[in-house]
Parts: structure tokens; C-alpha cells; sequence
């Protein structure tokens, strides 16, 4: 009886056709007319959360999408969008020709200099030598000023056309200034990942590391993966007896400071941070109270803000709910009769604690850590704000180059590795402890 | 007394340090004895097995085990086996582990401990479920378990508490049995509480009833069913008739009561005090015959009549009382009652117990 499965099971309702195959009383497949009976509801449930998923379709697939494929492609060199009127003209179509023909290595001649010089003048007419320029600035800083004055006069540029573009400027020579053109002429290129690495390609097309005063990118994400990791582990050891007094004190207690958990929440982000910086900046309240309490002399007042000390104090304040609430949700229905069978059967508290309590808690550490990790890696007003040089994260540059150098192809591979890293450290938790082992409340 | 394996003395327990639940709590437990504390919820049997086991600290007096006194011993290191209400079997860890791990805690080694958590799984009849979790377990596996891991170290003193209230009616009766059997041939001494009467008066050899924080009667259970000696007891085991009076006499064990209605009947005097004093008379109801001549005849009107197959439960009203249930046996040439009648119905002096007024 217990293994009978619905296949060969015939109700009343259900006869056995000639074939084997189960039909209804009215000679109907059954499958079929399961099916049928229950696409009303499958349609119901689909419309009902239709809305949600055109909203995440249009706010969230679509724009990561974008993302991703701006990291890749910029067309800065190859198509020029006139604003107004919105159509695309292929741009530097010689030039590029040339490139195509003639190999990595090959010294730029008559024919290419020929070529620059012709496409600098359809520039010129598209008003475009301004946005062309900045794309190569974007690999060669200098190059935009060079592309604005050659747009200027080439109309008036005669053959032979190397010397006529040396006599402009000396710089047009420049080996590098042609790996850079060469590299803008696709409009697919990984060397925004590579920059965002900080590494680029040299004269002759090799991956190699930019020059060490100008890295910052990698240095920053190991900042941004060492201050995540901190600011997790800093609100793990702040919450776990928060968590454990709340879900252990009577309901009526808990309720009360249940909500001086969640009041954080209540307030505006700005209005948390830029308390924390009345609070302690060297003039402020803390320093204040530890000078007029002869802890500290006024010369040695202490800095905690514009620093690493700031980012990781504000940070820890606003992402502590997001530890304590899925640690609380998971340890409220652990049943203190646990920890006593646990005492009773000959352990200490500290035993009872690791061996029994500690274990039933591991989903709410999971998720809450995850959380407060992943929410801290892309943190963005708080470092910003109280971060001051070195307490900067990774999403204070991409926001740099977003709305200051504009470079959005920049900014979207640093975000797409940002976005990859949080992913590689999802599966890795996945492998280690498991998602279903996720416990959100 | 200073032999008893466990013994209260004069306890007291105070949560809030204006009420006392545990008010005077003097009892002792010779080794082997299974004793179940019974009682209505909120009067004081968990928190004395909370206390004997050290999880609650007693405001007053002492509390020994085997002669040694145990306020102060931390609840690891009195090793007395626990059951709880709700099993407490941990969830992260298997059946086997949850066997070994008080066998963990005291340091035995593998092999010792495999071989101790194997008898004791085939104790409880469970010897193929070490590797399954406790969630795949239904009740009364969880149940079995749950003993087994209270007797695998060997206590020599187990608590129990509730330890069967999650349990259907069947598999109820089927652990009563088992954890008898077992605690019997193990020779463990078992502190058993719940509030459930059958269960007590079926496993234990002797209960302690608890009221208002006070032990009541601590007797067997055929004293308890049979010689309750006060009208709580005697309401709260079984099915009881009660006749409100006021003693008139005594002479020897027998005391002449004068009830409400002015009439007058003999009853033994138990706990009603001197003449004079208030008393209520408590009959069982299969002790009533009807239709019998004896020192209390009396006339009763038929209420009410309930056919429960083997017997007929009848509620009549006696001397004023219209809940006085007498069980007539459904067999061979019983009377029929009907509905409306007047019967004369009987008792015996002895079987109606004089005590104390509510």
C-alpha cells in the first residue's frame, strides 16, 4: 500500500484504457486533463507575480546586462551618435581600414598618417574630435587636447602627411599613442578589465603591469575585501549576544529592545553617518569627552574620522541589524531545553554552548554574515563620507569615474569584477556550508 | 531518613520572593524506586524536578542525593539522567550521536563508547536507527531515544518530565509499559512527573500528589485510589461523590455526620476533625450498591442514565446532591433503573471517608 504510486493507482473516477494508459471516467487522457484542470491556477499564480518580474526584467536584468556589456564595448572610436539627432555614423573608417591590413608591429607609414589626417577632417565636420579624443585619453593621458587641435587644422593639412602631423605635434609619433588607436579601433576590447586590474597593453599588444605609482585598483580591492571582511566579523561578535539576549529574555523585554535594534533602521542613512561625524571627528563629541576627562591631552586628540577607524565605525553601526536579525530569528525557537538535556547529560555551559547551542545557530551566522558582506563590499555613502584617502571602498571610485572622468566603461568593469567577486564568494559559501542551510529569518 | 537515596528536606522555592511554589517539601526516595510526582499544572512537581536536577536553585532547605548534599553541585556533575517534555534531541546531530555524547563529555573512548550506545539502542528496540537524524524519527522513536540517551551513562537516578504528554493514547500506554520495564530491570531510580492520573497510578510504586506547592499524599497507588487522605486527593484521583456535612460524633474509627439535608449517615473518620467541624464524606461510585441493605440505605432519584456498555453510569440525587454517580455492572440480572424512579441505594461505613471540608 505505502509504495503505491499515483501511476498505477485507478480511482474510482479513473479507468484503465486498452493502451494502459489512464483515462478519465469520460475517456479524456488523465494527464491531459490534469493538465487542463490546473492551468487556470498555473496562469492565476503567473499573472499575480507578472508585475514583480517585469520590474526586476526592467530594473535589475536589464541594467546588470548593460553593465556587462559596457565593460566590454565602447564605441568612442568606431561610431559617432550625434545627440540631436540620434543617428550613428561610422567614424575614423580609414584609419581603422589600415589598421585591419596592416599587423600589430607594423610601423605606421604614408598610408596610415594618410588616413588619420582624412578621418580627422570627417571629424571636424561631425563635431566629434572632443569624444574620439577622450576615448584614447581614457589609455593615454594627453591624447584629447591632440586630437582637438589636429581636427582643427587638418582640412588644411597637405602631403606628405607624416611630417605635416609631427609638425603639429612631435607626440603623434608616439609608439604608444598608436597601440592606443589600435586598441580603440574595435569597439570590443577587454582592456577596460585590464585597466581595472591595473595592467595594460604595451606598444607591442603584451599584458603587462601599469607603472606602480599608478595602480590603485587592485589595491583597492583588497581593501575593500579586508574592510568587508572586518566589518562582517566586527558585527558578528557585536551581535551574536545581542541576538542571544533577545531571543532568550521574555517577549515583553525583547519587543522593547527589539526596537533599538531596528530604530537605526528607522533613520535616514545620512542622517546616521553624518552623526557619527559629529561624534568623532577631532573636534567632536568623543574626543571632547576624553579631553575634558583627562584621559587625553588636546594635543593628542585621537583621529577617528577621514580614515579606515571612521569607515569601519559608521559601517559596523548601520549593518549591525543585518547580523542580528537573522542570528535572532534563528535563535528564538532553539529550545532552552537543549542546552539543559545537554548539561544534564554531563557537559559544562561552555561544552553545551559549543557543541549543542552554537551548531543550531550556524544558518543565522551564514546568512547574516553573507549579508552584511555582500551589502558592505558595494558600500558607497558611508566611506564616502567619513572615509576621508584610505577609507575609500571600490565603489567610491566607480562612482569617481561615473559621474567625474566619465569613463562609464571603466566604471562597469570595475563593477562587473566587483560584481563576479560576490558571486565567487556566494558559491564558495554554498560549497563550504551550504545554501539551503541559509537562514533569513 | 539519612538513608534515603534522595531526599528533600524542608525545600522552599520562591521565583519572585513574595510567593512560594514549593512551600515545605520534605521527601525521601529509598534507590530503585520509581516515584511520580502528579499534580495540576502550577503546583510546584516540575520545579521540584527542575531543582533535583539543578537547574533551579532551592530558596530554602536541602535537597541530597545518596547522602550528599547537592544545592551547590552544577547540574553536569550530579549525573542524573533527564527526559524532557519535548525529547530535546538534538537536531544537528544522529541518533548515535546524541547517545554518545554524554559518553563524549566523560571522556570514554570510541570503542567503549560505540558498544555502550549499541546496547543501549537495542534496549529501546531501535538498534538500526544510529545514523538516521532525530526528524526522521516519528514520536515515539523520538521518545525511545530520548530514554535511551537518559540511561546510557549509566545515572543511577533518572528524571522525568512529561515525558509522554506529545504522544497518541496507543503508543501512550505502550511506553508506560516500557519505561517500567526498563527502569525495573536497569534498577534505576526514576522521578517521574506528570498530570496525567492513569499514567501515575499505572508505572510508579508510589505517588506524590502536589497541590499549592505541598505534597498532598505520598502513597502507592492503591492507597491513593482507595485511603485518599484529604478531599483534594480524593477529587483528584478517579471519580469521586462527595456529601457535605458536619461531624456530630465519633466513636471509635466511625463518626456520625449530619449532612446538609438534616439526615444523618456513618461514615470512617479519616480527616474530618472533632465533632462539630465541617466535613465532606467521599464514596467511590463503584462502592454504592443498589437496591442493598446496609448500615447507609438511603433513597436516591434516578436523573440521569448513560449506557456505557459494560456498565451503566447513573446520576442520582442523594441527600440533596444531583451529581452522585453510582456505576451499575451491566451484567447477568441487574436491576433496571428508569429515568424519574426513587431506589434505595447502599454503602458501607468504611467505604465512605469523613475528611477535611474544601
Amino acid at each position: 500500500m505505502a509504495d503505491m504510486t499515483a501511476g498505477n493507482y485507478t480511482g474510482p473516477a479513473g479507468t484503465e484504457g486498452a493502451a494502459g494508459t489512464l483515462t478519465t471516467a469520460d475517456g479524456k487522457p488523465l494527464k491531459a486533463a490534469l493538465n487542463a484542470a490546473q492551468s487556470k491556477a498555473r496562469w492565476r499564480a503567473f499573472f499575480l507575480v507578472a508585475p514583480l518580474l517585469a520590474f526586476v526584467l526592467f530594473t535589475f536584468v536589464a541594467p546588470i546586462g548593460q553593465l556587462l556589456q559596457r565593460s566590454v564595448h565602447n564605441p568612442g572610436f568606431t561610431t559617432h551618435t550625434d545627440i540631436s539627432s540620434g543617428t550613428q555614423t561610422p567614424i575614423m573608417v580609414g584609419l581603422r581600414e589600415w589598421f585591419d591590413n596592416n599587423p600589430l608591429g607594423t610601423e605606421p607609414d604614408e598610408a596610415a598618417y594618410a588616413a588619420l589626417a582624412a578621418d580627422l577632417v570627417v571629424l571636424r565636420e561631425l563635431k566629434a574630435p572632443g569624444s574620439v579624443g577622450t576615448r584614447i585619453n581614457y589609455e593615454r593621458s594627453g591624447s584629447r587636447s591632440m586630437f582637438t587641435k589636429a581636427a582643427r587644422r587638418a582640412q588644411k593639412l597637405e602631403p606628405p602627411f607624416k611630417e605635416a602631423m609631427l609638425d603639429l605635434d612631435e607626440d603623434w609619433a608616439d609608439p604608444e599613442m598608436w597601440a592606443a588607436m589600435r586598441g580603440a579601433s574595435s569597439a570590443y576590447t577587454f582592456n577596460f578589465y585590464l585597466a581595472a586590474l591595473d595592467m595594460t597593453r604595451d606598444v607591442n599588444g603584451e599584458i603587462t603591469q601599469v607603472d606602480p605609482k599608478r595602480q590603485v585598483y587592485v589595491k583597492l580591492f583588497q581593501r575593500t575585501l579586508f574592510l568587508s571582511l572586518l566589518i562582517t566579523f566586527v558585527c558578528f561578535v557585536l551581535a551574536y549576544p545581542i541576538a542571544h539576549l533577545l531571543a532568550t529574555l521574555p517577549l515583553r523585554y525583547s519587543n522593547l529592545l527589539m526596537i533599538f535594534v531596528l530604530l537605526p533602521f528607522w533613520t535616514s542613512l545620512l542622517v546616521r553617518t553624518t552623526s557619527w561625524m559629529v561624534l568623532l571627528q577631532s573636534q567632536g563629541v568623543v574626543n571632547d569627552a576624553l579631553v575634558g576627562a583627562n584621559i587625553l591631552a588636546d594635543e593628542n586628540r585621537i583621529q577617528m574620522m577621514y580614515n579606515q577607524t571612521g569607515t569601519i565605525i559608521a559601517m559596523v553601526h548601520i549593518l549591525l541589524p543585518f547580523m542580528v536579525l537573522p542570528l535572532y530569528s534563528v535563535m528564538r525557537p532553539i529550545n532552552p531545553s537543549y542546552v539543559r538535556a545537554a548539561r544534564s547529560l554531563g557537559a559544562t555551559s561552555w561544552t553545551a554552548f559549543r557543541r549543542i547551542y552554537f551548531p543550531q545557530t550556524v544558518p543565522g551566522i551564514g546568512a547574516g554574515a553573507l549579508l552584511v558582506f555582500i551589502l558592505a563590499v558595494g558600500y558607497y555613502i558611508t566611506p564616502a563620507l567619513v572615509g576621508g584617502a584610505d577609507g575609500q571602498l571600490i565603489s567610491n571610485l566607480i562612482a569617481f569615474h561615473m559621474q567625474k572622468s566619465l569613463n562609464w566603461s571603466l566604471a562597469a568593469a570595475l563593477a562587473s569584477i566587483l560584481l563576479g567577486g560576490v558571486l565567487v564568494l556566494y558559491w564558495l559559501y554554498d560549497r563550504l556550508i551550504g545554501i539551503d542551510n541559509l537562514k533569513l529569518g | 531518613m539519612t538513608d534515603a537515596f534522595v531526599a528533600f528536606d524542608r525545600v522552599q522555592k520562591s521565583y519572585d520572593g513574595e510567593t512560594l511554589v514549593v512551600k515545605d517539601l520534605n521527601l525521601a526516595m529509598p534507590k530503585g524506586e520509581f516515584l511520580t510526582m502528579l499534580g495540576p499544572s502550577g503546583s510546584g512537581k516540575t520545579t521540584c524536578l527542575m531543582m533535583l536536577a539543578g537547574f533551579e536553585t532551592a530558596t530554602h532547605g536541602e535537597i541530597r542525593l545518596d547522602g550528599r548534599e547537592i544545592n551547590n553541585i552544577p547540574p553536569h556533575k550530579r549525573g542524573i539522567g533527564m527526559v524532557f517534555q519535548n525529547y530535546a534531541l538534538f537536531p544537528h546531530m544522529t541518533v548515535g550521536e546524541n547517545l554518545a555524547f554524554p559518553l563524549e563529555v566523560r571522556g570514554l573512548g570510541k570503542d567503549e563508547r560505540e558498544t555502550k550506545v549499541k546496547r543501549a539502542l537495542e534496549m529501546v528496540e531501535l538498534g538500526d536507527f544510529a545514523a538516521r537524524r532525530p526528524a526522521q524519527l516519528s514520536g515515539g522513536q523520538q521518545q525511545r531515544v530520548a530514554l535511551a540517551r537518559a540511561l546510557v551513562f549509566e545515572p543511577e537516578l533518572v528524571l522525568m518530565d512529561e515525558p509522554l504528554g506529545a504522544l497518541d493514547k496507543q503508543l501512550r500506554e505502550q511506553m508506560q509499559f516500557e519505561i517500567t520495564n526498563i527502569s525495573h530491570q536497569l534498577g534505576v531510580t526514576v522521578v517521574y512527573v506528570t498530570h496525567d492520573q492513569t499514567e501515575a497510578l499505572t508505572m510508579s510504586d508510589r505517588v506524590a500528589v502536589f497541590e499549592d506547592g505541598r505534597i498532598q499524599q505520598l502513597a502507592p497507588p492503591e492507597d491513593l485510589y482507595e485511603r485518599p487522605d484529604n478531599s483534594f486527593v480524593a477529587q483528584f484521583i478517579g471519580e469521586n461523590n462527595k456529601l457535605a456535612g458536619k461531624v456530630k460524633s465519633i466513636s471509635g474509627d466511625i463518626a456520625t455526620v449530619e449532612l446538609a439535608n438534616g439526615k444523618t449517615t456513618e461514615a470512617l473518620a479519616v480527616n474530618c476533625g472533632d465533632a462539630g467541624s465541617d466535613t465532606l464524606i467521599s464514596i467511590r461510585p463503584e462502592r454504592v450498591t443498589i437496591g442493598g441493605a446496609g448500615a447507609n440505605v438511603t433513597d436516591a432519584l434516578v436523573k440521569e442514565l448513560i449506557y456505557l456498555g459494560d456498565h451503566i453510569r447513573c446520576r442520582l440525587d442523594v441527600h440533596g446532591n444531583d451529581e452522585f454517580v453510582v456505576k451499575v455492572p451491566n451484567s447477568a440480572g441487574h436491576e433496571h433503573l428508569s429515568v424519574g424512579e426513587t431506589t434505595k441505594i447502599a454503602w458501607a461505613a468504611e467505604d465512605a471517608r469523613a475528611l477535611d471540608a474544601l
